[in-house]
């Protein structure tokens, strides 16, 4: 478990990030390969996000990157460095609000990370405070999860990783489960928060406007089995953006039938939909 | 009994008119008269069945009560209560004490589960009364061998309960704290342990329970005073009657200690989702 970076003054720009780096890797469970030959560098405070079929391993991806799961070949790092199991340089915001401790009020969930690692009591409180202050909950730090409405449990869980400055955050499709408005907040929200603190971020998604809206890189994925990347789509288009630019509905026609192609070939493969439904299906979108 | 019928309501043909018929009986007066009709009509049954025995064979309920006040006059029912929950609580406490860390651990740490799993699931079969003979033997007749059996009692109750819970925490709250930067030791203290609590509860009531059951076979071995010793020092005078007021009391007794083992629990142990 290596250090988080030292908390010093953050200006709006400095970055605090450090690059994840994979190369060359695969994952098999079993006789079951599910990515194979992946070769990914995402920079130092860049944010990447990961679009794809369900199934197809973008959440294996992240686990990789967490710690939570070894590569059966291949070399992940991050910040130059080897990872080996989970830590602390490297936050996970997961998809499920479960993953905030149902027994700690929010303020506690927060300090949950500089508590184990040793730091003072009033020292983290006050970190604690000032990260809730950050994702909107100031108020709420005396209240249990349970008591918190889905898009504040999400935020919490935010908070409560980026109390531990961390140099990378990991999010698996973090706003999945959120109604729409809530979910546009949420958005603009860390878009806020990144660019305040800069880590690198890998941000998992089903949603090609989300993907558009904050990434400044879109790698979209083939299904699977045995999954690679598909394309790779640099976002040009300034922030804080507006997905009314023609360039965004441009960018959303292209991963749109990315993804859709990929659908398509396993569904065909497993021989479940006939031509006609699909074109159907895509043709509707296109006029959309 | 026919005051409690007339009280029943009369269907309605409609449903939407049925809903006030059906809310009363989730009222507090409702459930309250439901259990009390229930009682009243055991009473009352027991009282019938009492009429064609001896009161050697089935004691009358009004027999019974009498033997109450006796017991209660000369002090012996009130000391056989608080010898048997004292050694009740001393060994179940020691229970959960000991009972705890080992099904931590062992849920824990696979190599402690291999270690000591021949020896809990060897034992677990083993009923308390077994040994009530070697417990008196080794350790004498005294207080020590009735804490014993009942820490013996709980022990695999709470070890097995824990280690259930132990090995269901949520992967997902396990990898959350490890991407906060808990330690193994730091997560077992302050995500498995927290996580356990509701399996621990259920294992301490279920403890409890048959902490009753050896109570009662261990002092009628071995025992000077205690509720099971009044139950068979009944037989020496031919006091059927005390044995029903030994059961009346165990009943109570334990039907008290799982209210004030779940009062505890709400209160204190609220926020880890305790379902009591
Ligand atoms: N422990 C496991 N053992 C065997 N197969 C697994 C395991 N975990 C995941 N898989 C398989 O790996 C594949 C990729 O899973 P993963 O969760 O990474 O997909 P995903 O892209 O995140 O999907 P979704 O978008 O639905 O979340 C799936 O086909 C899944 O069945
Ligand atoms: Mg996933």
């Amino acid at each position: 478990m290596s250090a988080s970076p030292s908390p010093a003054d953050r200006s709006e720009s400095a970055c605090t990030g450090a690059d994840i780096r994979l190369e060359h890797v695969s994952v098999a469970f079993g006789e079951h390969r599910i990515v194979s030959d992946i070769n990914l560098h995402v920079a130092a405070g860049e944010f990447v996000c990961l679009l794809g079929p369900s199934g197809c391993g973008k959440s294996t991806l992240l686990n990789l990157v967490a710690g939570f799961l070894p590569a059966t070949s291949g070399k992940v790092s991050v910040g130059g460095r080897p990872v080996h199991g989970p830590g602390r340089d490297r936050g996970v915001v997961f998809q499920s609000t479960e993953a905030l401790f149902p027994w700690l009020t929010v303020q506690e969930n927060v300090e949950y990370g500089p508590r184990m690692c040793g730091v003072p009591r009033s020292t983290r409180a006050d970190a604690a405070r000032r990260y809730l202050e950050l994702v909107g909950l100031g108020h709420a730090g005396s209240r249990m999860p349970g008591e918190l409405s889905g898009g504040m449990r999400q935020r919490a869980q935010i908070a409560r990783v980026l109390v531990n400055e961390p140099s990378v955050v990991l999010m698996d499709e973090p706003f999945g489960a959120l109604d729409a408005q809530t979910r546009e907040v949420m958005q603009v929200e860390v878009d806020r928060i990144w660019r305040a603190t800069r880590p690198t971020i890998l941000f998992i998604t089903h949603d090609i406007w989300e993907a558009i809206l904050l990434g400044d890189r879109i790698i979209t994925m083939t299904a699977g089995p045995d999954a690679t990347f598909k394309t790779v789509a640099p976002v040009s288009i300034p922030r804080p953006r507006e997905l009314t630019a023609p360039a965004a509905l441009e960018l959303y026609r292209d991963l749109r039938e990315d993804i859709a192609s990929e659908v398509r070939r396993t569904l065909q493969a497993q021989g479940l939909v006939r031509e006609g439904l699909v074109r159907e299906g895509s043709a509707r979108d296109a006029a959309a | 009994m026919t005051t409690l019928e007339t009280e029943s309501p009369r269907y309605p043909a409609a449903a939407p008119e049925a809903r006030p018929a059906t809310a009363f009986f989730d009222t507090r007066l409702a459930r309250f008269l439901t259990g009390a009709f229930s009682v009243s009509l055991g009473l009352l049954i027991w009282e019938v069945l009492s009429w064609h025995f001896q009161p050697l064979f089935l004691p009358s309920p009004q027999l019974t009560f009498y033997a109450v006040g006796e017991l209660w006059e000369d002090g012996t029912l009130l000391q056989s209560i608080g010898a048997s929950l004292a050694r009740i609580m001393a060994g179940w406490s020691l229970g959960l004490v000991i009972g705890i860390p080992i099904g931590m651990l062992m849920g824990y740490f696979s190599f402690v589960r291999r270690l000591l799993d021949p020896y809990v699931e060897f034992f677990r079969f083993i009923p308390p009364i077994a040994f009530v003979t070697l417990a008196v033997i080794w350790l004498g007749p005294g207080e020590a061998s009735k804490v014993a059996l009942i820490l013996y009692t709980t022990i695999f109750i709470v070890t097995i309960n824990t280690i259930a819970g132990v090995l269901s925490v949520s992967e997902l709250r396990l990898r959350a704290a490890a991407a906060l930067g808990a330690g193994r030791l730091q997560t077992l203290l302050t995500v498995i342990f927290p996580s356990t609590i509701p399996y621990m509860v259920t294992g301490a009531r279920l403890a409890m329970g048959n902490s009753f059951l050896t109570i009662v076979s261990a002092e009628i071995v071995a025992a000077q005073v205690g509720v099971g010793s009044m139950i068979w020092t009944a037989r020496n005078y031919g006091k059927t009657e005390w044995v029903f007021v030994g059961i009346i009391t165990l009943g109570l007794l334990g039907y008290a200690c799982d209210r004030i083992v779940r009062f505890i629990v709400q209160r204190l142990l609220k926020r880890y989702a305790v379902a009591v």
